[in-house]
């Protein structure tokens, strides 16, 4: 699956899964510190409501300790992605967070418009009309689809209220 | 005959006209979300479970339910024509439908796959009719521990079943169970791993979950790979079909075996996935023309989508008798019963007559609805493969967005689904499986509620779960399941040193 010889590098297969496993302990970890504020022992009313949480964070940081030592063992320099791989992913997390974070001030439909034009102008290098088309049409049916026929509203903003909708 | 009276019923609930309407809809879409790439059968049910709160909750699940048969009938169709699976249980098809699709043989291989995943789906549906009512009277008897013992079955069978290694299967269910307990613990009302923020009092939704660990996840994975559609053309007319049944019947033992590993598979949550995989490991091992596999045989193409079918609606068998959902899917199905309100599990067969047997009845036309649908609209879904990922992955995407938000009515939910589909990507390429702990987030706080139930009645002692015949042999069952792959290992050791 290596075509372009420029980016056949990239963080090892090894790296970065023993990043997940500890962020997978960290989390673990955290859960029991929660639960113990919570209290882990019996109560009145029997098991305190840190009681289960506690003993799930044991088995997850347990299980990443197994996890990190069967990961470690194995070494067979195989990568997690190519840079250009990773940098096509990012292509699509880092517009869809933007996209996400826009939402609460533009409303769901102008957000949308925006998103699905940058999308299909700039990685699939479509004709304006094309994307106008698609980027305009979605939102108009999404809209006559949830709030007309199913009745389920979805964000707005200043644009909408202008519009009356 | 009781049962007999009540699915007659259920028909007359089914074919009520909006119902059937409703049924069509939810094929023709689920078929949708089979074929594109992103969308599968959970989180295709997940963002258009929304749509459903204003409908009865009968027409709800006929709806849904009718989406993830769609879906599990689109996903042969992409794997057939593109060798693309649109769906994990329809990477079996690959092996032998793309080769026949190679040859020209895309309509048998497309007739011969529809068929038998309509079977399969037959099959398993006879078995949900005629075995659910028992399960769930049995199952009116159990108490918190048996419960619990139930719940710890299900979740002992994914470490033991599952094909990813059984410490990241454990960690993946770990994480679900501790996102399930974040908010209000639901026994002393007392606030727990919230750490102040008010956005997690009422904890993680898992229909959040589900949209951003296999939806978004889903499309990341998807833009790595860089996918770019190239497929035969799908010519399929009567004649074609036609030809193809008179040859089917001549694999029945391969159907019949495949579907009770499909059903098997099913009701244990190992799922839809592994079930084809092993139909299509045995059958290849079984069939005369074994060697001929994965060269365009049409049995390689019945045994996998057969299994695949069988155990995707054997997973309901578990979610209706015993609320313990079978699948990713079928959790969400359930998600979708709590919203409407009504409480999963064997009560439902006593208090709510007429949705259980409304919903079976739906199981078998729905899957002839679907199998004609598929049959005369596969150029059409084919065609619609062939947009180019780059106009489909922003629709996908603003959909898992309107799907998240809708929920709640919520946007810090749509920040939620992106973080967990960045999680979901990277959990899926360090080969952690994500079904467990979408499984956990759904039941957990149920688990939680026996267990704490149980040990209330026994003053902490674990015992409890041991204390009878019924509990204990279902723990037994659970602790089998839990170590199956070292007994296998163990087993095969044993006999290689005898030998």
């Amino acid at each position: 699956m290596t075509t372009g010889s420029s980016s056949n590098t990239g963080p090892t297969h090894k790296l970065v899964e023993a990043g997940i496993t500890l962020l997978i302990a960290l989390f673990g970890v955290i859960v029991i510190a929660g639960s113990l504020k919570a209290g882990i022992n019996w109560g009145a009313e029997g098991p305190r409501a840190g009681f289960f949480p506690f003993y799930i964070g044991i088995f997850i940081v347990a299980s990443s300790a197994v996890n990190l030592w069967n990961g470690l063992r194995e070494d067979d320099g195989r990568l997690f992605a190519e840079w250009g791989q990773l940098r096509q992913v990012m292509s699509v997390v880092i517009p869809t967070a933007i996209y996400v974070g826009a939402m609460p001030f533009t409303g769901l439909y102008v957000a949308s418009i925006f998103f699905i034009a940058w999308f299909m102008r700039w990685l699939g290098k479509y004709p304006w009309l094309t994307v106008l088309a698609v980027a305009l049409g979605m939102p108009i049916v999404t809209y006559f689809i949830f709030e007309r026929w199913f009745m389920v509203p979805l964000p707005k903003g200043p644009v909408e209220e202008w519009l009356d909708l | 005959m009781e049962e007999l009276v009540n699915l007659f019923h259920g028909f007359a609930v089914a074919l009520q006209p909006f119902n059937i309407m409703v049924m069509v809809v939810g094929i023709v879409l689920g078929v949708l979300i089979g074929v594109l790439p992103g969308l599968g059968g959970a989180n295709g049910v997940a963002i258009l479970l929304p749509l459903t709160f204003s409908m009865s909750p009968t027409s709800a699940i006929i709806m849904l339910s009718c989406i993830y048969w769609g879906a599990l009938f689109g996903g042969a169709i992409t794997s057939i024509l593109f060798n693309i699976p649109g769906e994990p249980w329809s990477v079996a098809t690959t092996f032998d439908g793309y080769p026949m699709a190679q040859k020209g043989k895309a309509g048998e291989a497309l007739t011969a796959a529809f068929t038998s995943s309509f079977v399969g789906a037959l099959f398993a549906v006879v078995m949900i009719t005629l075995v659910a009512p028992l399960v769930a009277s049995f199952a009116l008897q159990f108490g918190p521990a048996e419960k619990f013992a139930v719940y710890f079955l299900a979740f002992c069978s994914f470490v033991g079943l599952s094909k990813e290694p059984p410490f990241k299967t454990i960690a993946a269910m770990m994480i679900g169970f501790a996102l399930a307990a974040v908010g209000l613990d639901s026994i002393t009302g007392q606030l727990r791993l919230t750490f102040g923020m008010t956005h997690l009092l009422n904890g993680f939704d898992f229909l959040i979950a589900v949209i951003g660990l296999f939806g978004i996840g889903e499309i990341l994975l998807t833009m790595e790979e860089g996918l770019a559609f190239r497929g035969g053309n799908a010519k399929i007319n009567l004649r074609v079909v036609l030809q193809t049944w008179k040859e089917l019947p001549a694999y029945w033992i391969t159907s019949l075996r495949s579907c009770l590993i499909g059903c098997w598979m099913g009701v244990t949550p190992a799922g839809a996935t592994p079930a084809s995989f092993m139909s299509y490991g045995i059958a290849k091992r079984v069939a005369k023309k074994g060697n001929n596999f994965g060269k365009g045989e049409i049995e390689g193409v019945v045994a996998p989508e057969t299994a695949a079918h069988a155990a995707g609606t054997a997973a309901l068998l578990p979610m209706l008798s015993l609320g313990v959902p079978g699948s990713p899917t079928a959790a969400v199905l359930l998600g979708g019963l709590l919203i409407w309100g009504l409480q999963p599990g064997p009560m439902l067969f006593v208090e709510q007559k007429e949705f259980v047997w409304g919903l079976i009845a739906s199981m078998y036309l729905g899957n002839i609805v679907g199998l004609l649908v598929v049959l005369t609209c596969v150029p059409v879904f084919a065609a619609i493969l062939r947009v180019p990922f780059s106009i489909i992955a922003p629709l996908i995407l603003v959909l898992c967005a309107i799907g998240a938000y809708s929920v709640h009515s919520s946007t810090f939910d749509v920040v939620l689904m992106l973080v967990f589909g960045v999680i979901g990507y990277l959990l899926k390429k360090a080969n952690y499986p994500l079904a467990p702990l979408v499984l956990a987030i759904v039941l957990g706080d149920k688990a939680e509620e026996a267990f704490r139930q149980s040990l209330l009645g026994s003053q902490g002692s674990l015992g409890i779960f041991f204390s009878n015949t019924l509990v204990s042999s279902i723990m037994v069952l659970g602790l089998i399941a839990l170590f199956w792959s070292a007994i296998q290992q163990g087993y095969t050791r044993l006999r290689g040193a005898t030998a």
